[in-house]
């Protein structure tokens, strides 16, 4: 096999900018060309380390293909090809431009091998993302936009300094393990853990992802995180904290998602859940947790994937996505609910979905390490991800209350990418083992010295009774009126803190930093240099017209006319039209009073 | 009148909800016959996960609804004064 001359992610940053150059069918032709291209390069690279690049004195490699790298970059290529068939229709160039070049900063990411390419692809995600939270083109997905911008701003530069750091202490730029001690590692943990949206820095994803594009936020709930859970895994596999970081992730937002009204949102708080498993799996570090780490991030996002897309097909559709107008579109949307289906079913794990072949590793490896209090609320956090996104999201959405909404099955686009992204959900349910090859790590369940296989009769029997009782609680709880009503409403979140804070901060820094400014303007700007114009201007005539006016008083004259006279004196010399005679006399004056004194 | 759909049916509703309380019935029962690899004790107790997964959701929708709602729900526009 040979190497082509350039690395995968360029062809998809490259040609995203070529999009809008295209018209028609060409361009619809190159859009999904594009992917497949990077397919066939990522394909061709062998383990090892490519496309070294001399930048000032360092040594950049941005292509450092391991196991590890290979599996994230292989998802992220085939949800850029899933993403562009989905979006097709839209024909919005912004959102192909933005979508595709987003999507190579992710595969250019997870294959750098040092710090610096890293820290500029993972800077380029941001750039990208943006823009495809503006592609929704709405006030609200502006103001979101930029909140997320401040947000993620913030997470790079605790990047940036952690990397500049941990440089100049160890000298070397390579991208790998960094044990948690000094300040540089903790620096790179946390700008890490902005992207990867841990409790309390989760809020931007929350608010920003569900004000997305319908198309865009399948490309959002792919890689910005699943990069940083990358990242975690290369850099601070086996990291005690992550563990409780995770085990917070997956269990706090599950409240939120039973109250909330706006399906997305739902959705945004499932996606933060889920991410708590596999940075609980990176925590236990473990080969067979890290592995189940990486298998879930693969399957999460074919699975998340599916399931925004069948929520932005109810969106485009019928333009909504709250419980309170939502209901029985399975009568007109047959397609759009059966993946929608499929995708909660994945979600919730269930035997033969992906969901499941990925997440009961996680589950193994912390009953194999005794982490007992991390399993049980990790499986109280698989209970209550079925009840939320199991079953609320496609209840809600097609069953629930008919609100008489008819409207037209989703674009063929849309359902041919829904097809693509259910049919590989159940496909590795079924079959996971070519998943399970491409696996970084050592898959052996240590306690029984065999390969892990997730389908032996405990862990199908116990799983699907977790689940069917679950299933069979929100039945009841429906059935009795018990159930949270759907309310149409705002749950304020821990962006409640930035907001009110930085929105106080700004209002501090606006009135004092604003009356200083304004008081210097009057005092330094304009009062001190016109008040000195004026004494230049005036001096002159008022010492001339007062030492004359004691020259006149000893001639005897009224003070009326000495006051005629110094009126006339004093404008005569701030017009610079004084006579000869009085310029004399006054400079006379000047002078001997100078003499004098 | 408009078509009728496939769960327009109430009796096919009551149907699969019976189906449903027969499949959870069995799968509980089905502990006491065949014995589960475990790991810990408590996964030894016939229907551990049938009764974990139900009182889990129980409190989960609880706590969200008596505890966490009254706390953090506000009106829709309230972010946009």
């Amino acid at each position: 096999m040979t190497i082509s001359a350039l690395p995968p992610s360029i062809f998809l940053i490259i040609g995203a900018f070529l999009v809008p150059f295209l018209k028609g069918n060409l361009k619809k032709l190159f859009v999904l060309a594009l992917p497949l291209v990077t397919l066939v390069s990522f394909l061709n690279m062998e383990t090892g380390t490519y496309w070294q690049v001399q930048f000032l004195d360092m040594t950049l490699v941005l292509g450092r293909v391991d196991k590890l790298s290979f599996v994230f970059g292989l998802i992220f290529i085939i949800i850029t090809f899933v993403g562009v068939l989905y979006i097709m229709h839209q024909n919005d160039d912004l959102e192909f431009v933005a979508g595709l070049f987003y999507a190579g900063s992710a595969v250019g990411a997870v294959l750098a091998g040092d710090l610096f390419s890293f820290l500029v692809f993972w800077e380029m995600l941001t750039l990208g993302s943006m823009f495809l939270i503006m592609a929704r083109r709405t006030d609200e997905s502006r103001k979101a936009a930029f909140r997320y911008v401040l947000m993620h701003v913030f997470g790079g530069l605790l990047l940036i300094s952690g990397i500049i750091l941990h440089v100049h202490e160890t000298g070397s730029l390579e991208f790998t393990k960094i044990n948690l001690s000094s300040l540089s590692s903790y620096l790179i943990f946390f700008g890490i853990g902005v992207n990867c949206a841990w409790p309390l820095l989760h809020t931007w994803l929350v608010d920003a992802y569900p004000s997305a594009s319908v198309g865009g936020v399948v490309f959002l709930s792919s890689f910005t995180t699943k990069t940083a859970v990358y990242a975690l895994a290369r850099a601070f596999p086996g990291e005690p904290l992550l563990i409780w970081i995770g085990v917070a992730m997956a269990a706090f937002p599950i409240f939120y998602a039973v109250i909330e009204n706006n399906l997305r949102k739902v959705l945004a708080y499932s996606l933060l859940n889920q991410l708590g498993f596999m940075v609980t799996g990176i925590g236990i570090g473990t080969q067979l947790a890290l592995n189940g780490a990486v298998t879930h991030a693969f399957c999460h996002i074919l699975y998340k994937g599916l399931l925004w897309m069948s929520m932005g097909a109810v969106l485009y559709r019928t333009g909504r996505t709250k419980c309170t107008e939502l209901g029985g579109l399975y009568k007109s949307m047959p397609w759009t609910c059966l993946f929608c289906i499929i995708g909660a079913a994945s979600i919730s794990a269930f035997p033969l979905t992906n969901g499941f072949v990925s997440k009961s590793i996680i589950m193994s490896a912390s009953l194999e390490e005794h982490f007992y209090l991390v399993w049980f609320v990790l499986l109280f956090a698989a209970a209550g991800v079925f009840h939320h996104a199991g079953i609320k999201i496609p209840f809600f959405a097609f069953f629930s209350h008919d609100r008489g909404l008819r409207t037209k099955e989703a674009p063929k686009n849309m359902l041919f990418a829904m097809g693509i992204a259910a049919f590989l959900c159940i496909f590795l349910g079924c079959f996971p083992q070519p998943l399970y090859d491409l696996l970084p790590f050592d898959n052996t369940l240590p306690s029984k010295g065999v390969p892990y296989t997730p389908y032996d009769y405990s862990h199908v029997v116990s799983q699907t009774q977790l689940l069917f009782f679950s299933a069979l609680a929100f039945c009841m709880l429906m059935l009795s009126g018990l159930y949270p009503a759907e309310i149409r409403s705002v749950n304020i979140d821990f962006d409640w803190v930035y907001r009110k804070s930085f929105g106080f901060f700004y209002c501090v820094m606006d009135k004092a930093l604003n009356s200083l400014n304004s008081v210097c303007d009057a005092t330094l700007a304009k009062g001190v240099p016109s008040n000195l114009a004026k004494a230049f201007r005036n001096f002159p005539g008022l010492l001339s017209a007062n030492l004359l006016a004691l020259v006149w008083a000893s001639f005897g004259l009224s003070s009326k006319e000495i006051k005629t006279r110094k009126e006339d004196v004093m404008a005569r010399i701030e017009n610079g039209s004084a006579s000869i005679g009085f310029s004399a006399i006054a400079a006379m004056v000047a002078l001997s009073f100078l003499i004098r004194w | 009148m408009s078509k009728k759909h496939i769960w327009d049916d109430e009796n096919r509703v009551k149907k699969f909800l019976k189906t449903f309380y027969i499949s959870c019935i069995a799968l509980f029962l089905v502990d006491f016959f065949i014995p589960r690899y475990t790991h810990i004790e408590v996964e030894n107790w016939p229907g551990f996960y049938a009764v974990y997964g139900f009182i889990a959701c129980v409190l989960l929708v609880f706590i969200a609804k008596h505890i966490l709602r009254p706390l953090v729900m506000k009106e829709e526009d309230y972010y946009d004064h």
